[in-house]
């Protein structure tokens, strides 16, 4: 019987949270998602055609494609980083939300600047113990995602479905 | 055996029978304060970088309490021997700017944790105290740093993210005040005890509508206790609600057939403009509401201009486990009666 009191006590609580939640979300002004998309898209975009102007300019130097996108790569994460440093990059993020995060320069940013915040803490124990304290589940989670992915490819080559 | 003489009123309020005097009070704050419609009234401003020539945020935020502290006890005309005891407290994980920050002072302290809510817990304390004749002088003091707290809470500085319009910001910077048994211009008169107050929601970058329902409890209830209405009161202060918290709390109070939007004012509000500074919902952090009582809110009561005011610093009860557990955050709001003498 107490159970049942303490149960329906509960439940009524739950329903004035829910409640609650709902008249907060109302009275809450939010970001306008269209916007925010539109400059996603331009920011990102962006990135993006640096990214690809780095590689045309490396494949114009006579590098294959594959070392070119290496190039690209290290070249915009440097640049990422860079910015970080200088205190540029949460500006351009500020306005351009995840057209910044998505691509390379995002996670680049992530671990740069827990570095630079924990460098106080020590080499080990600061740096060392949280450079991946954004990038790490992206990390883990990508590397089991992979390995997974691996796993289902190797027994539908074994089972002769994909070549 | 002589009984001990009673002093509380109604469920949670003390009513002082001598208020206790506000001596003094002194605020330090960062360049981003300073810039702000309140910048005039404080008494230090710091530098571009927020380090107060400090090597971390930790340390800065540890000089802020010290100058805080050194200041008020100046403008008091006191000396630091003479101090009975400091109620201090910050953000930080086992509030570590406030034991560095007052190591060197030599007095004996009680550390506090409040959320926000800290000054009015250390105000609340350091009153009780002088009332009940546990020290001629006492300090009460608390601080947070921008850097710190976004540190502490949320994430680096360097790492880029959108913040939402509800979010608000951390105020680098410290108030303190001394009190006493006489003298200065303004005296305590009352406080009354808030209680954890949760209404369920989750989202820490809403504070402001975590906090509203205490801030509407401990009001409504200092109302009760000192059989007051709005009127009474000249002006009725919260810490950090911003302008969502405002807005529910506004709501909340009318539910329960009180009308304070006259009265009403928001430290969080006051201290930055958030068209020019791009603070979002308005300050926050537990030398929020310290900065702007002791600059800005104290000396309009000690010219009179204010004759009573309801100050009620509020706090977000949350830490960074809690909230990856997936708890509430709950809120709390300690309210004050500072009166013009």
């Amino acid at each position: 019987m107490v159970k049942v009191m303490a149960t329906a006590a509960e439940q009524e609580k739950q329903k004035k949270a829910k409640e609650y939640e709902k008249y907060v979300k109302q009275v809450t002004p939010t970001h306008s998602l269209f916007k925010n998309m539109c400059r996603a898209f331009l920011c990102g975009g962006a990135i993006c055609v640096l990214g690809q102007g780095i590689m045309n300019f490396c494949m114009s130097q006579g590098l294959d494609k594959e070392i070119s996108g290496g190039w690209t790569s290290l070249i915009l994460v440097l640049l990422s980083v860079l910015c970080t440093g200088f205190n540029i990059y949460p500006k351009i993020a500020k306005w351009g939300g995840a057209g910044t995060l998505v691509p390379i320069t995002g996670f680049a940013n992530s671990v740069a600047a827990p570095a630079i915040e924990y460098q106080k803490e020590g080499q080990v124990f600061g740096i060392g113990c949280k450079i991946f304290i954004i990038a790490g589940p992206v990390i883990l989670y990508g590397i089991l995602t992979s390995a997974a992915l691996g796993a289902i490819y190797y027994v539908l080559k074994l089972w002769g479905i994909v070549g | 055996m002589t009984e001990v003489r009673k002093q509380t009123i109604g469920k949670q309020s003390i009513q002082f029978e001598h208020a206790v005097h506000i001596l003094s009070g002194a605020s330090i704050v960062g360049k981003k304060e300073g810039d702000g419609p309140l910048g005039k009234c404080f008494d230090v401003i710091g530098g571009e970088d927020g380090m107060f020539g400090c090597q971390s945020w930790e340390e800065a935020e540890s000089v802020l309490q010290k100058e805080a502290v050194s200041m008020a006890i100046g403008k008091a005309e006191l000396e630091n021997w003479q101090i009975r005891t400091i109620y201090v407290g910050d953000l930080l994980a086992q509030t570590i700017a406030s034991s560095f920050g007052i190591i060197g002072f030599d007095t004996p302290v009680y550390g506090l944790y409040g959320a926000c809510a800290t000054m009015g817990e250390a105000l609340s304390l350091s009153s009780m105290s002088v009332a009940a004749g546990y020290g001629d002088y006492v300090v009460a003091v608390t601080s947070s740093h921008f850097g710190s707290a976004e540190k502490e809470f949320r994430f680096p500085l360097g790492y880029g993210n959108q913040r939402p319009l509800s979010a608000t910001w951390t105020v680098t910077g410290s108030g303190a005040c001394v009190l006493g048994t006489k003298g200065g211009k303004a005296r305590i008169t009352g406080i009354t005890t808030g209680k954890i107050i949760d209404f369920g929601l989750k989202d820490s970058l809403n504070m402001g509508a975590c906090m509203a329902p205490a801030a509407c409890d401990t009001i409504y209830q200092n109302m009760m206790d000192f059989n007051r209405m709005p009127e009474d009161y000249d002006r009725i202060i919260t810490g950090d609600l911003g302008e969502v918290g405002q807005h529910i709390l506004f709501d909340m109070m009318k539910e329960k057939g009180f009308d304070i939007e006259k009265q009403h004012m928001d430290c969080g509000i006051e201290i930055y403009d958030k068209e020019s500074q791009d603070t979002h919902a308005g300050g926050s952090g537990c030398g929020c509401s310290a900065v702007t009582f002791a600059s800005y809110i104290l000396p309009k009561i000690e010219k009179g201009e204010w004759k009573r005011v309801l100050f009620v610093p509020t706090g977000a009860l949350l830490s960074k486990v809690s909230y990856n557990e997936g708890k509430s955050v709950p809120g709390i709001a300690q309210a004050v009666v500072v009166e013009h003498c």
